[in-house]
């Protein structure tokens, strides 16, 4: 429950903060290292992590199934 | 059999809407464009592992294995007359690997069937995108299919993004019915040690996940992302030819519940910290119904070493506690319901570094090829701390 509670106060502290920044000054946040996904060199680190590990999903993949892991 | 109708019935009001869009595209002065690629994509790695754990000879004995893997991707779109974008991501990945413990199995062999294995699976996805009501519609289809195990998946996904296009919400549903032919090991095939399955049976596995994401740009130079999943799963999610030991020395196939709940919950923060340096951060929390819990945090700086090439050093962090059912080998008791000695269920920390490299030139284009936009190189060192380690490898290609 603590976890939940942390979770949400991170979300309301971010949303509070936030700026609104025009399309115009977005050159920095348009950078590819800036994107919010895995890159594409991660794609298979993050398959055999999830055949190495008992965690999965949050990460913009699957929690599970698809393939004999887990 | 009534959610794969609701994810046909899904399916089939997306393609409708195309279709409705392409009349419409005919009935007006707009002349109709035709698909073309955006991009395509090629991936490929290099794995190999080593560790005394296998799970396949009961939680002791060598877990070496590589595997070779490779995907190829092209992305086709197209805007229709009111604007809106549609595109399709259609994907090939294959890996071949090969395990000395799967050679457990049947050590009488002189090699077994699972020794080697080729794992082929495409997909399809397809995006409708209303660039002026800031909405997205996807839905996709994808096969898996190796040895002993198939799957056929399917996902739709629903995004929307704000008037300053700063926030993005987004929801997207996964269903894998998946299929296990069962192997039994050589010593307990003509006597399974369970009901769950004999040898050479077909046993369903079902995963059914619904992802929330909400992302927001917080200022110029700062932006995160909140990433929820629940997972669940159903069905046969032993591995039965995985052996356990019991303290009576006796052995056994693995057996574990037929269901399982997961709830990751991830946060990324992205960081310009200067013209030279980006911070890319991420942090999970983990839980699911077998107890286990886990923590996982990367940072990666990169620095950017000029306007077209940057180099990273990915760092990542992992621990979890084990699953309920977990124990070491001749350590179960007789009377236990579930049992493992996988210790990939067990409780471990793990550490990952790495190095990366990123080549982008949209101009000349890399080696003076005008159609590869991006290079990107990433190599990356995994210890645990109970004995395995790994090296990846990675290339990728972007062509344009």
């Amino acid at each position: 429950m603590n976890k939940k509670i942390i979770f949400m106060f991170l979300l309301a502290i971010a949303l509070q903060s936030c700026e609104s920044v025009k399309e115009y000054q977005k050159s920095k946040i348009n950078d590819t290292e800036m994107a919010l996904s895995a890159k594409k060199t991660e794609k298979f680190e993050n398959t055999f992590q999830l055949y190495r590990e008992a965690s999965s999903g949050a990460n913009g993949g699957k929690t599970g199934g698809g393939c004999g892991c887990n | 059999m009534k959610k794969r109708i609701i994810t046909a019935a899904c399916l089939a009001f997306l393609f409708a809407n195309q279709s409705k869009a392409q009349n419409d595209t005919i009935n007006s002065t707009y002349k109709k464009q035709k698909l073309k690629i955006e991009e395509i994509n090629f991936v490929s790695s290099y794995y190999t592992q080593d560790g005394d754990n296998s799970a396949v000879t009961g939680g002791k004995g060598t877990e070496k294995l590589t595997d070779i893997a490779t995907n190829f991707e092209v992305i086709l779109s197209k805007k229709d007359s009111k604007n809106n974008v549609h595109s399709f991501d259609v994907n090939v990945g294959v890996d071949s690997y090969t395990s000395a413990s799967s050679d457990k199995i049947d050590p009488s062999t002189v090699s077994s069937a699972s020794y080697q294995d080729i794992r082929v699976y495409p997909s399809i996805n397809y995006n409708f995108e209303n660039v002026e009501k800031r909405y997205a519609l996807n839905a996709g289809l994808s096969f898996s299919a190796e040895f002993d195990y198939t799957s056929i998946g399917a996902n739709v996904g629903y995004t929307k993004t704000s008037k300053d296009k700063n926030r993005e919400f987004s929801v997207k549903g996964m269903a894998f019915f998946d299929t296990w032919k069962v192997i039994l090991p050589i010593e307990i095939r003509n006597n399974p040690t369970d009901n769950d399955a004999n040898h050479l049976d077909t046993k369903p596995r079902t995963s059914y996940n619904l992802g929330l994401t909400l992302s927001q740009v917080i200022n110029k130079n700062f932006q995160m992302a909140f990433l929820a999943d629940i997972g669940y799963q159903e069905g046969l999610l032993a591995t039965k030819f995985n052996r356990v030991y019991f303290d009576d020395l006796s052995v056994r196939s693995e057996k574990l519940p037929s269901t399982r709940f997961k709830i990751p919950l991830g946060v990324r923060a992205n960081y310009y910290l200067n013209d030279r340096i980006i911070l890319r951060t991420f942090y999970r929390y983990y839980y699911d119904n077998w107890n286990i819990n886990s923590h996982t945090i990367s940072i990666e700086p990169s620095i950017k070493l000029t306007p077209f090439s940057s180099l990273s050093i990915p760092y990542r962090f992992y621990t979890q506690s084990a699953a309920k059912y977990f124990d070491a080998i001749n350590q179960h008791q007789l009377n236990d319901e579930y049992y493992t000695s996988d210790y990939d269920l067990s409780k471990f920390s793990s550490n990952m570094i790495g190095l990366g490299y990123h080549l982008t030139d949209s101009d000349k284009g890399i080696f003076n090829i005008k159609r590869i936009h991006s290079l990107e190189m990433r190599y990356g060192y995994y210890t645990r701390n109970n004995g395995l380690s790994s090296h990846i490898i990675t290339l990728a290609l972007q062509f344009k």
